[in-house]
């Protein structure tokens, strides 16, 4: 079986956002890149799945300038069997051109699962998995907790307001992953070694015209410092009237 | 120009987060000019005349018989045909977990940009434009459309509803047609969870927990807590991690962002992923018996102390005043 995880590379978690002169990306001084959370669980589920089965390949594919490739190099220490990278200069290019560049690639693979993470934690737009989806006409279930697979019929679990929603989904199909999928691995030291040998191929990007356009980036108004009103039990009096008569919230 | 708004029903009743997304296209309406027409697939019409009274001027029933329930590439079809026939200006979502599945793929088949759980929609010099936080609300984006269609997803609760009692919406019906993707995907059942329980996103009062509370038993104080302040009880991820929570409890950069009217941290340091998903609440309140504690940052009242001490004398002082106030 043949599966492809789409990852991106994006600023960790810990980043303090700091505006760049454009005003309208993030200033790139001192982030650190990672892989996005939301993918790692992607690319473990198509590795048990992989294992499990005891045999098929994992591809990973990225789209970004060229400081994607340690991002790849990541996932192919995890145990990804190879790595496409999408050469794009373009800064940040919008959700539907990202989607038509993977679905040009992913079209020609054809895979049984393509992967997604439900969301990248940058940009939080949540659109990538689902329009390749469409793009190539597959069937497709998004931020997934849960996957049971029998031949080509896959059994999902995804959660939606108050409950859980159960689909089932006929191969190939595109899913994106939710937190709670599975328990990431770290790679191993063999795993980083043999990633350094294992190819990745590089091809440019094919965008496509962008539908949106950044106009600014801007930091939220600052919250009001915050206040200590006292210790204890003692302060609950106090933590009341404030909460009836100041910030009226009771 | 018309703007087009993909309205959800449950249990036959138009939700909260779709009124919210009419009211806002009623408001825009008055500067990109055009109607508001509702889309709404369907098997049969729950009665979408009365969607007029929260904002819509027509209202289309996408039929199919596979409509009883959510179909994801069916309701994406549908809603593209709908738009592909009406050539708006702007299609809404609510960024709910049907927007959210459904919107992207709506974008892809008109080919459309698609802006994001957007807390803000404005024109400016006859443009478009949508803000909408990012990287989990430590920033704020704006972004403008290219292209003839614009599409966007609505935060829950940062829109306004309208109500105009008995206006009704006209309504038509569109044939959708049958695709063999119909056969591909299908919804084989939905499970509650906790009898009642409000997503967290949709919460005016939130209770979190984090690792203070030493253990998923203790979280009955906080349920107590949650009682009496109407609030849906979330949690930090080293709890959610520890399994001591479901995921679907989690705020943060990985779980989700709230913005209540009142958030109450109890025994979270508040880590930067934490303050990210939480930080845009209107009243912060943390117990913590660290004086130090990162939470104390953003928090309006801070209270250092003994959590296990703290809450339940807090949750019996609530009782106390909702007492005198009945
Ligand atoms: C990629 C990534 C994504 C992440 N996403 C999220 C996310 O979405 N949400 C999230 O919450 N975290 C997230 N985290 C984790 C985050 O960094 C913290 O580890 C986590 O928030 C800590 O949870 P906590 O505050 O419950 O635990 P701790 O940091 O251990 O804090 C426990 C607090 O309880 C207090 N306490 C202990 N006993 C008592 C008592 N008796 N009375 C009162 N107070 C007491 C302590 O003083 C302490 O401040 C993420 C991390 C990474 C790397
Ligand atoms: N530049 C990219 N290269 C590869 N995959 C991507 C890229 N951008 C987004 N994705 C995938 O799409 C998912 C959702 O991203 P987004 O729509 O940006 O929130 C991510 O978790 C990735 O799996």
């Amino acid at each position: 079986m043949l599966q492809v995880v789409c990852i991106k590379q994006v600023a960790d978690t810990e980043t303090r956002v700091k505006v760049a002169a454009d005003g309208k990306t993030l200033d790139p001084a001192g982030v650190t890149w990672v892989l996005n959370p939301y993918d790692e669980f992607a690319i473990e589920e198509a590795l048990r799945i992989r294992e499990r089965q005891g045999s098929g390949e994992v591809v990973a594919i990225s789209l970004g300038g060229p400081g994607v490739q340690t991002t790849l190099r990541s996932a192919l220490a995890l145990g990804a069997d190879r790595g496409i990278h999408l050469r794009s200069e373009a800064l940040a290019p919008d959700p539907i051109a990202v989607a038509r560049a993977l679905a040009a690639e992913i079209g020609g693979l054809h895979a049984d699962l393509v992967w997604f993470g439900k969301q990248s934690v940058d940009d939080d737009q949540a659109q990538v998995g689902p329009m390749v989806a469409e793009l190539l006409e597959l069937p497709c279930a998004t931020a997934i907790a849960k996957l049971a697979l029998d031949g080509t019929r896959a059994t999902i679990e995804r959660e939606i307001e108050g409950g859980r929603e159960v689909v089932e989904l006929t191969l190939p199909a595109v899913l994106t992953a939710d937190k709670g999928l599975n328990e990431p691995r770290y790679a191993s030291l063999k795993g980083i070694m043999t990633a350094k040998k294992k190819p990745i191929d590089e091809k440019p990007a094919a965008l496509g015209e962008p539908r949106l356009e950044l106009v600014g980036l801007e930091l939220p108004a600052p919250r009001k410092a915050g206040r200590v009103i006292g210790q204890g039990v003692e302060a609950l009096p106090e933590l009341l009237r404030l909460l009836r008569e100041e910030a009226r919230a009771l | 120009m018309s703007i087009l708004v993909f309205v959800e029903q449950r249990d036959g009743r138009l939700r909260t987060v779709s009124r919210e997304a009419l009211g806002e296209a009623a408001r825009l309406s008055a500067s990109l000019g055009g109607p508001v027409v509702a889309v709404c697939p369907a098997a049969a019409d729950p009665g979408l005349a009365a969607l007029g009274e929260a904002g819509a001027d027509r209202a289309i029933l996408a039929r199919h018989q596979a409509f009883g329930s959510y179909h994801a590439a069916g309701y994406a079809r549908a809603v593209a045909a709908a738009a592909q026939t009406l050539g708006p200006k702007l299609v809404l979502f609510a960024n709910s977990a049907m927007g959210r599945d459904l919107a992207p793929r709506v974008a892809a088949r008109l080919d459309a940009g698609l802006a994001s759980d957007c807390t803000a929609l404005a024109v400016e010099g006859g443009r478009l434009i949508a803000t909408r936080p990012v990287y989990a609300g430590k920033a704020i984006q704006k972004v403008a459309f290219k292209g003839p269609v614009a599409l966007a997803s609505l935060r829950p609760k940062a829109f306004a509803a309208v109500a105009r009692p008995g206006v009704s919406a006209a309504v038509e019906t569109l044939a959708v047609a049958e695709d063999p993707q119909f056969a591909r995907s299908r919804l084989v059942s939905v499970a509650a969870s906790a009898a009642g329980k409000l997503d967290l996103t949709e919460s005016e009062v939130i209770v979190s927990g984090g690792r203070g509370l030493k253990g998923p038993e203790n979280f009955k104080l906080l349920e107590d807590l949650a009682q009496v302040l109407g609030a849906t009880v979330g949690a930090s991820r080293a709890v959610v991690d520890a399994g001591w929570r479901p995921h679907s409890d989690q705020v943060g950069q990985t779980g989700k962002t709230v913005s209540p009217k009142l958030y109450v941290a109890v025994g979270i340091s508040g880590a930067i992923q934490h303050l990210a998903g939480m930080s845009s609440s209107r009243c912060i309140v943390a117990i913590n018996k660290d004086p130090d504690a990162p939470i104390f940052k953003v928090a309006d009242y801070g209270v250092v102390g003994d959590l296990f001490e703290i809450v339940p004398a807090l949750t019996d002082a609530v009782r106390k005043l909702n007492a005198q106030h009945v």
